[in-house]
């Protein structure tokens, strides 16, 4: 089914490739940016009690629209299910798809995607109960492991048991919530694996107490996370890694939501070139000047957005590890904005 | 007085001494009893006397062992009206009572005139252009937004109200003299029963955008709307088919014999009798597509059980799935119980009305 899926979303992207440029003057003309996202991921694309979508990926749809548009509000969120969510971006249902999808070479190539900066380092994990004295996954010998059918993360923890050498029994449940209670309630499993985000925010969220358990430090998948677009569309794909960038660049420069105005009159060359303030970079992107400015002022700068949305003093309650700013020990880097 | 109460007082010494009557009788219901003693009391301390009643957040119901009704409260409105705008919740739910009024006024056997069929479409005009705004200063709402009871109720009531013509065209054609249309109408019917819905609903979404030009999007609301009335309709149309084959076989030389032709003798003889054999199947089938009608979660729309599944990602109130699923449940029974009770009168009528 997937292959065929595939096969038949590649013969479109062929024929997709014609709407190159196009996406911009659409967006321009309908006055809004209409964004995919998820059906409801907690801390990434969630709709709270007054249905108003917040997470890390509505916020970098506002700053798209903010830096289009110049206002973060014209946005329109469209839902996708994890199957129906790249017919939705081929067929030009939506403008972006900022829905949780890791960045693949099939994704890249043969579905016909583009893919913006990563803007989430996630990878499969492993959490155990803490009283079990587990610090490596690879003390793991003969456990029960609890996992999602129909992901990645069966195969993925197959590959690594025969990595290692180790007899394991999976126990694979498709219910979320079922899921969770095998783990945290009923003790039907050892051990619980998924992606990390989500083994955080479920510790966070259903632990009685949230030291009772720990996540090992092996990652056994990577899981990049960025916005997808159209393939052949070159400018609006620019548009959309470089808002990504600037969101990065302007946390390592300091640039915050509230103090960005005044940053405009910082001497330093390449915050006056991110802002505006010495133009050339909206022109080259067919922006705006103040794409960046814009685009700040809506959402704040990454750090900004990751501490809202999913970062020690929220629910989900995630470090920033992998994903602190390169210079910080993280993987969250920005090429030059010059 | 008395003699009123007698019959039913000794039904329950019946209903005291069957429970009884034999060995193993008395051994199943002791077991029951056994269960129900083990069962009732921890449902009824999480049901109620744990229960958190009303919270500002989260925090009180992780620390109490009952359920959190707080978390219904908070997100009730959700649940109910999904991703409509929210300062516009009037309009779902007027759209909400304008179907239930309409489903209710076409239930009572007084208002069975032809009157009835000109209301119909007027009301659900009305509902959708009341859902859809963009006038008189109601602002507009893309069909992305519906969501919850209104979107249940709406795919429910306005499949059913096309699927039944076409259901009844059905079986007219697969009960029909004309070779070509009966072939055609048994090559639909058996093709769609032969397929479960959430195929017709997957191909709809996913299939279809692919096979349209660039830029042309059918509305996702429609798609479901055609593929759960095109998918009905066969279902129907058996029972419709059913209804005919029960009709006696006077009947339809009575209307030859009176000189009225096909149609005539359908609409006034054959088919008045066949709809009231068909009520109870019908509202079966009926119940069906309401319960399937929560299948459209897979296509991304957000009907009342996808409303209360996106109320649980909250990061505030992660993990309240079983207050979700309660409340959603009840509501479902509330809507599939009186169907039910709606049908097992019209039975009755008609099993009296036999009897003469």
């Amino acid at each position: 089914m997937k292959l065929f899926l595939a096969t038949l979303l590649a013969s479109t992207a062929v024929f997709s490739a014609a709407l190159a440029g196009e996406t911009l003057d659409k967006v321009k003309a309908r006055g809004s940016l209409v964004c995919g996202v998820s059906e409801g991921i907690a801390g990434f694309s969630a709709p709270d009690s007054t249905g108003t979508w917040a997470g890390m990926d509505v916020d970098f749809c506002h700053a798209l629209s903010a830096a289009i548009l110049g206002d973060a509000t014209k946005v329109t969120f469209k839902p996708l299910t994890a199957q129906n969510r790249f017919t939705a971006l081929q067929s030009g249902e939506v403008d972006i798809l900022s829905r949780v999808t890791t960045y693949t070479l099939t994704r890249d190539t043969a579905l016909g995607l583009d893919f913006g900066a990563v803007l989430f380092y996630d990878g499969q994990g492993f959490m155990v109960p803490a009283k079990l004295n587990i610090t490596s996954a690879r003390e793991l010998d003969g456990a029960t492991i609890c996992m999602q059918t129909g992901t990645t993360n069966e195969l993925n923890v197959a590959d690594f048991f025969r990595s290692i050498g180790k007899p394991f029994s999976p126990l694979a449940i498709e219910d979320v919530n079922e899921l969770n209670n095998a783990f945290f309630n009923s003790g039907r499993c050892d051990v619980y694996t998924g992606d990390t985000s989500g083994l955080a925010a479920w510790r966070s969220s259903l632990a009685q107490n949230k030291d009772d358990y720990v996540i090992l430090p092996e990652l056994i998948s990577k899981e990049p996370l960025a916005a997808a677009m159209r393939h052949g569309d070159q400018q609006f794909g620019d548009i959309v890694r470089w808002v990504g960038f600037a969101l990065i660049e302007a946390e390592e420069k300091g640039i915050t939501q509230a103090n960005a105005d005044e940053m405009k009159s910082s001497a330093d060359p390449t915050v006056q070139a991110l802002l505006g303030v010495s133009p050339g970079l909206g022109k080259a992107l067919g922006l705006d000047e103040a794409w960046a400015l814009n685009a700040i002022k809506a959402v704040g700068n990454y750090g900004e957005i990751f501490e809202r949305n999913v970062g020690a003093k929220t629910p989900l309650g995630l470090q920033r590890g992998t994903n602190a700013l390169w210079n910080k020990g993280g993987l969250i880097y920005a090429p030059p904005a010059r | 007085m008395t003699g009123m109460l007698r019959p039913s007082r000794r039904r329950s010494a019946d209903f005291l001494r069957s429970l009884f009557s034999t060995w193993y009788n008395a051994l199943i219901t002791l077991a029951l009893l056994f269960v129900a003693f083990k069962a009732v009391p921890p449902l009824a301390n999480w049901l109620v006397f744990d229960a958190v009643w009303s919270s500002p957040s989260a925090d009180a119901c992780r620390l109490a062992a009952g359920a959190c009704w707080a978390f219904i409260r908070e997100k009730a409105r959700f649940i109910l009206f999904g991703l409509y705008p929210y300062g516009e919740q009037w309009r779902p739910l007027l759209a909400v009572l304008l179907l239930v009024g309409l489903v209710l006024v076409s239930a009572n056997k007084r208002c069975w005139t032809p009157w009835l069929l000109a209301v119909w479409p007027a009301v659900i005009a009305a509902v959708l252009v009341v859902m859809a705004g963009g006038f008189a200063g109601m602002a507009a709402v893309p069909t992305a937004q519906w969501g919850g009871l209104p979107l249940t109720l709406l795919l429910a009531v306005v499949g059913s109200a096309f699927a039944f013509p076409l259901g009844i065209l059905l079986a007219l054609g697969r009960t029909s003299g004309m070779p070509l249309i009966r072939s055609v109408c048994v090559g639909y019917i058996e093709f769609v029963r032969g397929v479960p819905l959430i195929t017709v609903l997957f191909m709809a979404s996913v299939m279809l955008p692919l096979f349209m030009p660039a830029g042309v999007e059918i509305d996702a609301v429609l798609r479901a709307l055609v593929g759960m009335t095109l998918f009905v309709a066969a279902y129907f149309a058996e029972v419709i088919r059913g209804g005919l084959l029960a009709v006696p076989k006077g009947q339809f030389e009575a209307v030859h014999a009176l000189g009225l032709g096909y149609w005539a003798g359908m609409r006034l003889v054959v088919l008045p009798q066949v709809l009231r054999i068909s009520v109870p199947p019908l509202t079966n089938t009926l119940i069906g597509l309401i319960k399937d009608s929560s299948l459209v979660a897979i296509i991304g729309l957000v009907d009342l059980l996808g409303a209360s599944k996106r109320s649980l990602s909250d990061p505030e109130w992660l993990g309240f799935y079983r207050e979700a699923y309660v409340f959603v449940a009840l509501i479902y029974f509330a809507i599939c119980f009186s169907v039910s009770r709606y049908s097992r009168r019209v039975e009755a009528d008609l099993s009296a009305r036999q009897k003469h």
